[in-house]
């Protein structure tokens, strides 16, 4: 059987951040992934896609947390952990520095969240309407 | 062409399911937004990392008035028991998927097991929801 062309290997590390970006990976974790040594592992990562490993991991929370920005509403400090970042303050500081912005500015500048939210005619119809033992309720207790 | 782009799940607590999906099955968060003008209504969708044109509604079982109590209990008694929807699951090496979907806590229903069609597992979510991990064997030619 041919061997695979050793890039392979490196992508199996992308593939693991592109993954599990949300746990607590280390380049020791993705050197594993790719079956190298660390030191080895992180020149090949940077030889192949021209960026080091933990840039890679950094900037796909990075979009992740962007989405999160535009499609949820929420806590930025929410969105900071759901991306598997622990600080807040340098997810900001990141974040500033990769989107020109903050986390709060570029969640202003997109239209709010709900607009993303595909909800469907029916469920608008349907949980919008009022309650109405409520309506019955207060039109019995309502002065004649 | 007509292609499916949601799906959705009843589940007994949108906290509770958003966990397992995230943290247990690694699924990404699409939407979550919840919507005072609709009662709080959360609209919450979760789908894998990599797949962008499908998610999964994790949808909260309703009260009144959008579902009177009796249906609502029988929605929560269909979904208890796992015939409220079933969501088939493909992995490309089901084995090593399940290994992993066991050290974040999951326990199988039924085992990974070589089937005519390929190597399938089920396991159900904290809702009662069946799901299916199933790594497809090629099908036969001609």
């Amino acid at each position: 059987m041919a061997p695979v062309h050793p890039v392979r290997h490196l992508v199996r590390a992308k593939d693991l951040v592109d993954a599990r970006y949300v746990e607590p990976l280390t380049v020791d974790d993705l050197a594993r992934a790719a079956g190298l040594s660390r030191a080895h592992f992180s020149r090949e990562f940077r030889k192949a896609f021209g960026e080091s490993p933990h840039t890679y991991l950094l900037t796909r929370r990075l979009e992740r947390a962007a989405a999160l920005l535009r499609n949820t509403d929420r806590s930025v400090a929410e969105v900071c952990i759901a991306v598997g970042l622990t600080s807040v303050g340098s997810f900001t500081s990141s974040f500033s520095r990769t989107y020109g912005m903050p986390p709060t500015a570029y969640r202003a500048a997109y239209p709010p969240a709900a607009a993303y939210a595909r909800v469907p005619t029916c469920l608008i119809r349907a949980y919008s309407r009022p309650d109405p033992a409520h309506l019955e309720k207060t039109a019995r207790t309502a002065p004649a | 062409m007509i292609k499916i782009s949601t799906t959705q799940l009843w589940v007994h607590d949108q906290e509770a399911a958003l966990a397992f999906y995230t943290q247990v099955l690694g699924f990404e968060v699409r939407v979550d937004v919840t919507m005072a003008e609709m009662g709080n209504f959360r609209w919450l969708t979760v789908s894998p990392p990599g797949q962008d044109d499908m998610d999964i509604v994790l949808m909260a079982i309703p009260g009144q008035p959008v579902m009177d109590a009796q249906t609502a209990d029988d929605v929560r008694s269909l979904m208890g028991r796992g015939f409220a929807g079933t969501v088939f699951l493909s992995t490309d090496d089901c084995y090593k998927a399940a290994e992993e979907l066991r050290e974040r806590g999951l326990v199988f229903v039924e085992e990974p097991e070589d089937r005519p069609y390929g190597i399938d597992a089920g396991f159900r979510d904290p809702s009662g929801n069946h799901l299916r991990l199933v790594q497809q064997h090629p099908m036969p030619q001609g």
